[in-house]
């Protein structure tokens, strides 16, 4: 099914068409989480395209070689879950050893990449679109670039929100509720008309 | 196929995942160990992990850091106390010496004594009354009592009185000074514990005027400054003010002060 689709076509669907935060509203703890300022956005944005990239990989690997072979489909969740935590806690040991900054102004964000079902739902929808290794890889890592690109976004505009006066009512997570809530106008509008 | 090869199946391989997951993190953590000093953990235990930055660090974790590897004061825990300054004493091998505990001290006596210019309805919060050109109150320094500080009080240890001023229940307060920030006339100031006597009104009004509209307010009138025999207290711009390193809390501004004004508790 999905063999005749081209590698550029799988990497805009993965940053654009389908992006996972303003598309398809999957990871949004770390959305309105993280966003405070860039330096961290950027941070967990990295973890998370490493994180996505390698659960691609390590999943296609366990998921043709290991579950279907035995017809063990019914696996996949579970088993892609355990993959996703190892790579987290992966991440954690190597963030934790060489920037000790980022690693305490991401706090609990970092762990709770494993629980985002951003990652999950890369790993979900390569399977399902039945994606070969090379288009897996691609997808993973095009998801993980589209979450990067609103990150930076986002965390932009609320940069530049805090030396706004916006009325005490609105404040924080109303205001970035709003400013979400354009972005993913812009993106829906934008890039549903591209042909693939 | 039937169930029992499913059962063993499915478990060889989430089992074999697991295993080698687990002897690679076990190899990852060996690789990328970080030092930490043992001695910070042992002194977040003992914090009271509110994490309310009163301190002046980011959090508690950060103050525990910092009083282990940059020698920060241990008695910079408000919330704990001395007795937790104790404890951090005993785990870095230092000796403390009892803090001064200091509260709030409110330094105003109008509330019901105190004139109104006109009938406030509205908002009950201080900053709301105070928007409305600058309050009922006829005297622009006093406490307009509407709670800001209580609201402010995250430890339930302020209630305004019949007197329509607040009262400190120094049992709850933890010396945070969040009160302190939030009044909008800066009516509550530190005041350590040992320091007795107060001047309880900050009005730099002319004394005829503070009489007009207050019961309790200082006039100005210096009869404290001449009876003060340690030179401790002086009268600038309407308004007596004590030194209190020089005070010896004798009493005698007490009973000069012909508006009652200076207190000792």
């Amino acid at each position: 099914m999905a063999a005749d689709v081209s590698l550029f076509s799988i990497f805009m669907d993965g940053v654009f068409i389908r992006n996972f935060l303003l598309i398809q509203f999957l990871g949004l703890c770390s959305f309105v989480g993280v966003t405070k300022d860039t330096k961290s956005a950027a941070g967990m944005s990295g973890a998370v395209i490493f994180v996505m990239t390698m659960a691609s990989v390590v999943s296609f690997l366990l998921y043709t070689f290991v579950l279907v072979p035995l017809d063990l489909m019914f696996l996949k969740l579970i088993s892609f879950i355990v993959v996703i935590a190892a790579l987290v806690q992966l991440v954690e040991f190597v963030v934790r050893k060489n920037l000790p900054s980022l690693y305490h102004s991401l706090g609990i964000y970092l762990p709770l990449i494993t629980t985002n079902c951003a990652v999950l739902g890369a790993v979900l929808l390569n399977v399902m679109s039945e994606y070969s290794f090379i288009q897996s890889v691609v997808f993973g890592f095009s998801a993980g670039l589209g979450y990067t690109i609103v990150m930076l976004m986002m965390s932009g505009i609320r940069e530049r929100v805090t030396l706004m006066n916006v009325p005490s009512a609105m404040k924080g997570l109303p205001h970035a509720f709003l400013i979400a809530s354009m972005l993913a106008m812009a993106f829906v509008n934008y890039f549903k008309v591209i042909p693939l | 196929m039937n169930v029992t090869t499913l059962l063993i199946q499915s478990m060889a391989v989430l089992g074999g995942l697991g295993l080698a997951i687990g002897i690679m993190l076990i190899a990852a953590s060996k690789k990328f160990h970080v030092e930490t000093n043992p001695l910070v953990d042992e002194v977040l235990e003992i914090l009271p992990g509110a994490n309310c930055g009163a301190c002046g660090y980011a959090g508690c974790a950060d103050f525990a850091a910092r009083v282990v590897e940059e020698g920060a004061p241990l008695t910079g825990c408000p919330v704990g106390g001395f007795e937790v300054a104790k404890q951090i004493g005993n785990i870095i091998g230092q000796e403390v010496s009892e803090g001064e505990k200091k509260y709030p001290y409110v330094r105003c006596q109008g509330g019901v004594n105190c004139t109104n210019r006109f009938d406030y309805v509205g908002m009950e919060d201080c900053k709301a009354v105070m928007m409305l050109s600058d309050g009922e109150k006829s005297c622009s320094y006093g406490c307009m009592g509407r709670g800001t500080c209580v609201r402010a009080c995250p430890f339930d240890a302020i209630r305004i009185g019949e007197d329509k001023l607040p009262h400190i229940n120094k049992n709850l307060c933890k010396s945070c000074g969040l009160c302190i920030e939030a009044c909008p006339n800066d009516i509550l100031v530190f005041a350590k514990e040992n320091e007795k006597v107060h001047v309880r009104c900050l009005s730099n009004d002319k004394g005829k005027f503070v009489k007009e509209v207050c019961k309790f307010g200082c006039i100005g009138c210096k009869l404290c400054e001449k009876a003060c025999p340690a030179d401790a207290i002086h009268v600038t711009n309407f308004l007596a003010e004590i030194d209190q390193e020089k005070c010896t809390a004798c009493g005698a501004c007490v009973e000069k002060c012909p508006q009652k004004c200076i207190e000792m508790r």
